[in-house]
Order: structure tokens, then C-alpha cells, then sequence
């Protein structure tokens, strides 16, 4: 009995330590989106929220930042910026599609 | 090499992060604090929100924070120009800053109906406690004070102010005992803003309001300047002096104390009805005030103490209190209230993640009152103690919060009613309670707050509170306000109807098996719909708002003036209750400095008396408000010119019945309609000096008949409760205001 408990105890502690090494439950990242005015903030803020595991998204157009705290153990920046983009605003790794971009307001088709 | 290494120091020390910090509303904060992340490296935001911080090596994050705000920490890795927008927190709703746009503001995203009167607007206000701030709001109905209290009480939705919730940052305040005086035991100069919010409310601060809760931020010692004057004078031989003193002890400690006192020296008797029209008056009330800010670690506390004593008397001119009291000589009353007040709040923000929080708010009160209208004598003392366990957090993300906690209330009440046989109606009440609130936000058109409380009261039981408030945005500028929410509460009758004690009425609770005072607890459902929308009209800003509001009572003390004029009931509600309000409002800034509001009010409030379904007495049905105010363009030195203009205008109200009094004592069914005007001047002569005038009353209406049986107060038809216009004619007063500012 008493080892069926030592070793719960060990995998669970293990399990613990790892998980605090290698994945932060809040992660904090900058992301560069590109973007214009408020309906984009709005746009990409939504976007970022869609991602199960963002805790807090919050752009800001004149440092074209998308400021974010994520769970780790739950998604990466990656999946955050497909999401955007997918939502029609380049982000530094992944670029919206020429028809994501085209369905943005006019106001919102910022420089490329 | 050397060369070298000075040049990149060089530019290092010139590279710098600037930026502004805003808050929600997008409005410059000053004073925020902006610091490199576990260094001592940081600065403050000026007067536009801006600042500049020098690079450190040492550090990639920038935190910015702001008392009451969720701190917000960024990654700055090379110089660049940043903009921080930090969002307040609930449980500490502490700062509100102050926009110079609007004085009075109606929010477009909060799912409350909640309107905020900043500073600004409450110097519109000439004098000088909180009973008197809401003058120029039009959903406050501010009454005028009966000739024995001297006191005015408050309505909204159209009920009374027991069916408020009166809080004083967040802590329940004018409450039990206090009910009847206590705004006038918080001196207007100690606020920095007012929180009005139209319906349930949250759930967070307690199951009692019905109508509405009222919550004031007092100054904080963090922002307070180093020092502060005011003297007030009136015609009415009113005197009032606030003096504030601020120091800094550190960056993080600070500390206020303000004192205040008033006083009424001569006897007025404007309607030569042998009474006085005010009572003379005395009052010391002195507070301390500490504030501990540790933004880096994310702390923020505050500790008050507070003294008041206040003396009133009141009654024939010919009342020697020494001589005459408690005898039929001469009519005379006096009320002489002290009260202790300690409380504490603490509030720490997590500072990795700032969407989570605690708040702890503790205070203890200590009420006494003892006091003889004629005859009757009526002694309070009342002990209590709240404390409130707050805890903020999200679901998944930040678009999903809540507010939980738990809170504790105990009430200790020593009460003596003496109105022909003297009675001891002393109690203790005790309750604790766990609240659950939701709040979601889309970021963009819709919000939603559901929140819950379950609590166990001695007397009230155990119970659930439900509230839910909805906001949603169809189109630009327009907003569709939703809410219903549930209140319940025991009602003090005597603390609360205090002005029947000085009239000739016996006093009767047909009830006997309830638990408070034989009665059982007021329920009401509150049922509540908004919308407001902001357009532009030949160019100009303007804003129209609807809200319409339903109070519906299942129980409820009903307080029976109707049944015979010798007699005040008491009883549990026996058939239907309710009020229904409607406000529409229309606001328009004419031209730059230049507002204008106006606001119609219907009320509808009916309640079934012993002698049938009756209006609610001293009750206008129809309302209409209008304030214009006006200011020029501040020069260099700050020199400026304010011109406000309040206009009331109050349709008729229904008088108790008083038809099997003898002719000469009997009154009209209905009063007459009639109107009010207040103005006031402000001269501006410098950034830390101003001097106002002003007038109230100024077209001098005064109530005919305000006391009934004046000739005879010891007599059968003696009724000084009925007041329903302002006893005291025109008033004209003027005061100063001086400041010493912190050198930048």
C-alpha cells in the first residue's frame, strides 16, 4: 500500500514539476497584427478570444500589438495569429488570404 | 574601445519607452505609475497621461498601474512609443477620474444604469453634505426638509431613501439608525464622486436595495492636494468651514485629514407661524485617512476614523431648552447624535495576471441618538459591524469574469420609543451571506451582469437575492439597458418616519406575529428598461434617454397616515404596492461651455390602504427638471467664470386626509403645483483660488399652512410631518474656496 502511494505521489509530483517547467498557464506574448481603427481592434481582439486557452487579448493600433496571455498548456502564439489572419489581418508569421483581406470593411484594409 | 563603450551607454541613457496611459473611456490618466518590471526604475504619467521612461538593460517588461485599475504589463524590448488603456476593477472601484467633458455621465458600455457625478458637477450644489448634492440631478428628487429636521431626504424611482442602498465606497452606510440624518452627516467637500445607479444593482454590496443603490468615493490621500479651504455662509444664518490637509509620507503611504464644522446660530421664522423654519445646529466631523499604494506588488489599503457629533434644536421661538423641555410650556425638540466610524479596505491585485483580485472591507459604526420632539422622546443606539470577502477572476478568458466572496453583518440595536407609553424595541440582527456575480462582455456591442446571493438573517431568514442587468448596443451611439432584480429588507419604522414623532399622531403596528416590530419584511421586485441614444443636432452634441422602471411589492411596512389624522399605522401590505417611473430625458450642449439638460418625470405610485388604493402621498405625479450651465474658456492663470441654473417644477401632490379634523385644521385634498429656481456664480481667479454666490428659492414659494395646528401643539390636530414645498423663502449664500497644490 505503501508504495502504491510513494508512487502516486512521485508521478504526480513529477507531473507537476514538468508541467511547471515547460508550460505556463499564463504565458504573456506581443504579437505584431496589423490593423487601422476600432472595428479592426474589435475584429482581432474576438479573433484572439475564438482561441480556447487566450485569457486576455488586447490591441493597440499604434504599436500595431496584439498584447495576449495564454495558457500554454492549451495553444501557442501560432494558433492565435492563424485565427487572426483568418479573420483577414496579417500577423507577423501567418498573412490573411487575398479574399480574407477582401472581406474586410474598407476602412480596415490596411498598407500591405 | 573605451569611446566605445561610452557611446552606447550614451545612447542607451537617451533611448527611452514614451507613450500615454488612458482610461477606458479613453481619458488621460494622471499620475499613473509606470515602472520596469522587479526594478525601481519608473515614473508617472502628467496631466495628458504621458510619460517617459529611460531604457533599463535590465529589464523587457514595463508595468503600468493605476489605484482601483488592473495593472497592465507590456514587453518592451527596444524604445518605441506604447499607449495603455487600463480598465477599472470591480471590487475596488476606487478612482474615478474625473473627464472635463461632462460633469455628469451616463455610460455607453456598462450594463448598469449607472450615472456618474464627478466632482465637478457636485460644486453645482451650494451647500454642503451629501442630502444636498443631487440638486441638479434629475433622477434624484431631492425633498425639502421638514421644519423640524432641517434635514432633506432623497428619492428615487420615487421611493424614499430606505429603499436605497447607501454605500460609501462599497461599505453599506446610511443605514438603521442613520437612516434619517445621515446624509447630512457627510460633508459635501469629502466627495469625489457619486455613483447613481437605476435599479437592482449588484449583488455584491447586499440584498436591501430595491430602487437603487447610491455608492460616493470619498478623496483619496494618494491624489489629495496638500491642502484645502472652504467657508460658506447663507441668509439663513447657516456657517459652514472644511479644511483638508494632505501629507505624504512616502511613495506608497498617505494621509488625510479633514475637518469639518457647521453651524446654525438665529432663530427664522419666515411664515410667522411662531415655529422655526430651520433648526439651530452645531456639527464637528472629523475623519483621518490613510491610503498604502504598493502598485509593483500589487497592494492597495485604506483605514478611516472618523468623529461626528451633531446637535440640532428646533420648535417655538419661545423654546428655552433648559426650561421648557419635556413639558407643555413651549413646543420644542432636540436631536443630538454622535457616531464612530472605523473601516478598512484591502485590495491586492495578482500581478502577473491583474484580472484577478481580493478585496476585504471591514468597518465598524457606532451610532447614538438621543432626541424629544414635545412629549415624545426617542432614544437610538446602534452598534454594527460589516465585513465583505470579495474575490475577482475569469472564466477562460477575460471576456467571462466574476466576483465572488462572502460577507457578514451584525446590527445591535438599542432602541426606546416613548409616544404616550414608553417602549423598549431594542434587537440584535445578525446575517451572513455568499454572493456569486457574472459578467460577461462581447468587447463590442452586448454585456451582461447575473449575479446571486444566498443569505441567512435571524429575522429576515434564509433567502436567495437574483439580479440580472443586460446591456446591448442596436446601432451607434444607442443604447438598451435590461434589468430584474429582487430586494428585501427589515424596515426600521421609527428610525425611518422620525418627522411623525413630531406631530400630534398616536402610534399603531396592527401586526404582532412578524419579527420586526411585528411586521414581517419588505420583498419588492424591481423590473427595469433604458435606452438612450447620442445624436448630433444641427451640429450639435446632444442625448436623449428613456427609463422606465416598475417596484412591485410583495410585502411591504406600509406607513398609513390616511387612516385617521390622530394616527400613524403601522402594518404588513394587505393587497398591492407598486411604483412606476418613467424619465425621459433630453440633453444638448449648445455650444462649447454650454449645456443644457431638461428631464420629465411621471410617477405612478399607488398602495392599498386601510381606506382603500390611494396615491402615495406627498408624491408629485408629474415632474419637470432643467439645468443650464454655462463656463467661459479658462485663461492662462486658470481665471474662469461658472454660471448654473436649475429650474423644478413640481405638479400636485396628495395630502393625508385630514377631513374629520375641525374646519381650521382640515387640508385641501391636493397641494398646488409650484416651482423652485436655484442659481449660482462662480468666479475663478486662479488655480487655487474661487469665490461663489448664489441663491435658492429664488421666485421665494413658500408652503402655506406647513404646520398644521401651529396655534396648538400640544392639542388633537398638531402635524408638522406634511411638508410638501419650502417652508424657508428665498436663501442667498456665497463662500470661498482656497488650495495649496503639490509643486510639480
Amino acid at each position: 500500500m505503501k508504495k502504491v502511494i510513494a508512487i502516486v505521489l512521485v508521478s504526480l509530483f513529477g507531473f507537476a514539476m514538468q508541467a511547471q517547467e515547460k508550460k505556463n498557464k499564463n504565458a504573456k506574448a506581443d504579437v505584431e497584427v496589423k490593423g487601422n481603427c476600432e472595428m479592426c481592434k474589435k475584429r482581432i481582439e474576438k479573433a484572439a478570444y475564438s482561441v480556447a486557452g487566450v485569457k486576455s487579448a488586447v490591441w493597440h493600433s499604434d504599436d500595431q500589438m496584439l498584447h495576449l496571455v495564454y495558457n500554454e498548456q492549451k495553444c501557442s502564439t501560432t494558433d492565435v495569429e492563424k485565427a487572426v489572419a483568418k479573420a483577414g489581418h496579417d500577423t507577423k508569421d501567418v498573412k490573411a488570404t487575398e479574399a480574407e483581406y477582401n472581406t474586410l470593411h474598407d476602412c480596415c484594409q490596411y498598407d500591405r | 574601445m573605451f569611446f566605445l563603450v561610452l557611446m552606447t551607454q550614451f545612447t542607451s541613457a537617451q533611448e527611452k519607452v514614451t507613450g500615454t496611459v488612458t482610461d477606458e473611456k479613453k481619458q488621460p490618466m494622471i499620475g499613473a505609475s509606470v515602472v520596469w518590471k522587479d526594478s525601481s526604475v519608473g515614473t508617472m504619467t502628467d496631466d495628458k497621461g504621458y510619460f517617459e521612461l529611460p531604457m533599463n538593460p535590465g529589464s523587457h517588461e514595463v508595468t503600468v498601474s493605476y489605484v482601483g485599475y488592473e495593472s497592465q504589463t507590456l514587453m518592451v524590448h527596444e524604445p518605441k512609443v506604447i499607449s495603455v488603456e487600463l480598465k477599472p476593477v470591480k471590487a475596488l472601484e476606487g478612482v474615478v477620474v474625473n473627464t472635463k467633458r461632462n460633469s455628469l455621465q451616463r455610460s455607453y458600455v456598462k450594463p448598469l444604469n449607472t450615472q456618474t457625478m464627478s466632482s465637478k458637477e457636485l460644486l453645482k450644489a451650494a451647500c454642503c453634505n451629501l442630502s444636498e448634492s443631487f440638486e441638479t440631478n434629475p433622477s434624484i428628487d431631492v425633498n425639502f426638509s421638514d421644519a423640524i429636521s432641517g434635514s432633506k431626504q432623497i428619492k428615487m424611482l420615487g421611493l424614499t431613501s430606505p429603499y436605497i442602498l447607501m454605500a460609501e465606497e462599497n461599505i453599506p452606510s446610511v443605514r438603521g439608525a442613520s437612516q434619517a440624518y445621515g446624509l447630512s452627516f457627510v460633508p459635501g467637500t469629502w466627495v469625489e464622486s457619486i455613483q447613481i445607479t437605476k435599479g437592482a444593482g449588484s449583488v455584491v454590496n447586499g440584498y436591501e436595495s430595491i430602487s437603487g443603490q447610491i455608492n460616493y468615493e470619498l478623496l483619496k490621500p494618494a491624489t489629495d492636494i496638500p491642502f484645502y479651504l472652504n467657508a460658506y455662509g447663507s441668509t439663513d444664518s447657516r456657517f459652514e468651514l472644511n479644511t483638508h490637509f494632505n501629507r505624504k509620507i512616502n511613495d506608497k503611504l498617505s494621509s488625510s485629514l479633514f475637518v469639518h464644522g457647521n453651524t446654525r446660530v438665529s432663530k427664522n421664522d419666515m411664515n410667522d407661524d411662531g415655529f422655526l423654519d430651520n433648526p439651530l445646529g452645531k456639527q464637528v466631523n472629523i475623519m483621518n485617512r490613510w491610503q498604502y499604494n504598493n502598485p509593483e506588488k500589487g497592494w492597495v489599503s485604506f483605514l478611516n476614523v472618523r468623529y461626528m457629533r451633531d446637535e440640532k434644536q428646533t420648535g417655538q421661538k419661545a423654546f428655552d431648552p433648559g426650561r421648557d423641555k419635556l413639558t407643555t410650556n413651549h413646543w420644542g425638540s432636540e436631536i443630538n447624535t454622535d457616531k464612530l466610524e472605523m473601516s478598512s479596505k484591502i485590495g491586492y491585485v495578482f500581478p502577473d495576471t491583474p484580472w484577478k483580485s481580493f478585496g476585504f472591507q471591514n468597518s465598524f459604526n457606532y451610532h447614538k441618538q438621543e432626541s424629544y420632539f414635545g412629549l415624545n422622546q426617542y432614544n437610538i443606539k446602534q452598534n454594527s459591524f460589516y465585513s465583505n470577502l470579495i474575490y475577482n477572476s475569469i472564466i477562460s478568458n477575460t471576456l467571462h469574469k466574476f466576483a465572488t466572496g462572502l460577507n457578514f453583518t451584525s446590527d445591535d440595536y438599542n432602541e426606546f420609543v416613548s409616544v404616550g407609553l414608553p417602549m423598549d424595541v431594542s434587537r440584535r440582527d445578525n446575517s451572513v451571506g455568499a454572493f456569486f456575480e457574472y459578467t460577461y462582455d462581447n468587447t463590442d456591442n452586448f454585456s451582461l451582469v447575473a449575479g446571486g446571493r444566498f443569505d441567512m438573517h435571524n429575522r429576515l431568514g434564509a433567502f436567495l437575492t437574483p439580479r440580472i442587468h443586460m446591456r446591448y448596443n442596436p446601432w451607434e451611439k444607442a443604447v438598451l439597458r435590461a434589468s430584474v432584480g429582487r430586494g428585501k429588507r427589515s424596515a426600521n419604522i421609527f428610525a425611518e418616519n422620525q418627522n411623525l414623532f413630531a406631530t400630534s399622531r398616536a402610534f399603531s403596528i396592527l401586526n404582532t406575529d412578524g419579527k420586526i416590530y411585528g411586521l414581517a419584511p419588505e420583498i419588492a421586485w424591481n423590473y427595469g428598461l433604458s435606452f438612450s441614444q447620442g445624436f448630433q443636432l444641427f451640429g450639435k452634441k446632444a442625448e436623449v434617454a428613456l427609463d422606465y422602471y416598475r417596484t412591485d411589492f410583495q410585502n411591504q411596512a406600509v406607513v398609513d397616515l390616511d387612516f385617521s389624522p390622530q394616527q400613524a399605522v403601522f402594518r404588513n401590505l394587505d393587497g398591492k404596492s407598486f411604483a412606476n417611473s418613467l424619465q425621459i430625458d433630453f440633453n444638448i450642449d449648445l455650444m462649447t461651455h454650454f449645456t443644457v439638460r431638461t428631464a420629465y418625470k411621471f410617477y405612478d405610485i399607488q398602495t392599498d390602504y386601510l381606506t382603500g388604493t390611494l396615491e402615495r402621498p406627498l408624491q408629485a405625479k408629474h415632474r419637470f427638471f432643467t439645468n443650464i450651465a454655462y463656463e467661459t474658456h479658462i485663461k492662462e492663470k486658470g481665471q474662469q467664470w461658472k454660471f448654473d441654473f436649475t429650474y423644478n417644477w413640481m405638479g400636485k401632490q396628495r395630502l393625508p386626509n385630514t377631513g374629520s379634523n375641525p374646519e381650521p385644521y382640515r387640508l385641501r385634498e391636493f397641494s398646488n403645483p409650484f416651482s423652485v429656481m436655484n442659481a449660482q456664480i462662480t468666479r475663478t481667479f486662479s488655480s487655487v483660488f474661487e469665490a461663489y454666490v448664489g441663491g435658492e428659492n429664488i421666485g421665494n414659494y413658500k408652503q402655506k399652512n406647513a404646520i398644521l395646528g401651529a396655534d396648538n401643539p400640544f392639542g388633537p390636530y398638531f402635524d408638522s410631518s406634511m411638508i410638501y414645498a419650502p417652508v424657508f423663502g428665498q436663501m442667498y449664500y456665497a463662500g470661498i474656496r482656497f488650495k495649496i497644490k503639490d509643486k510639480k
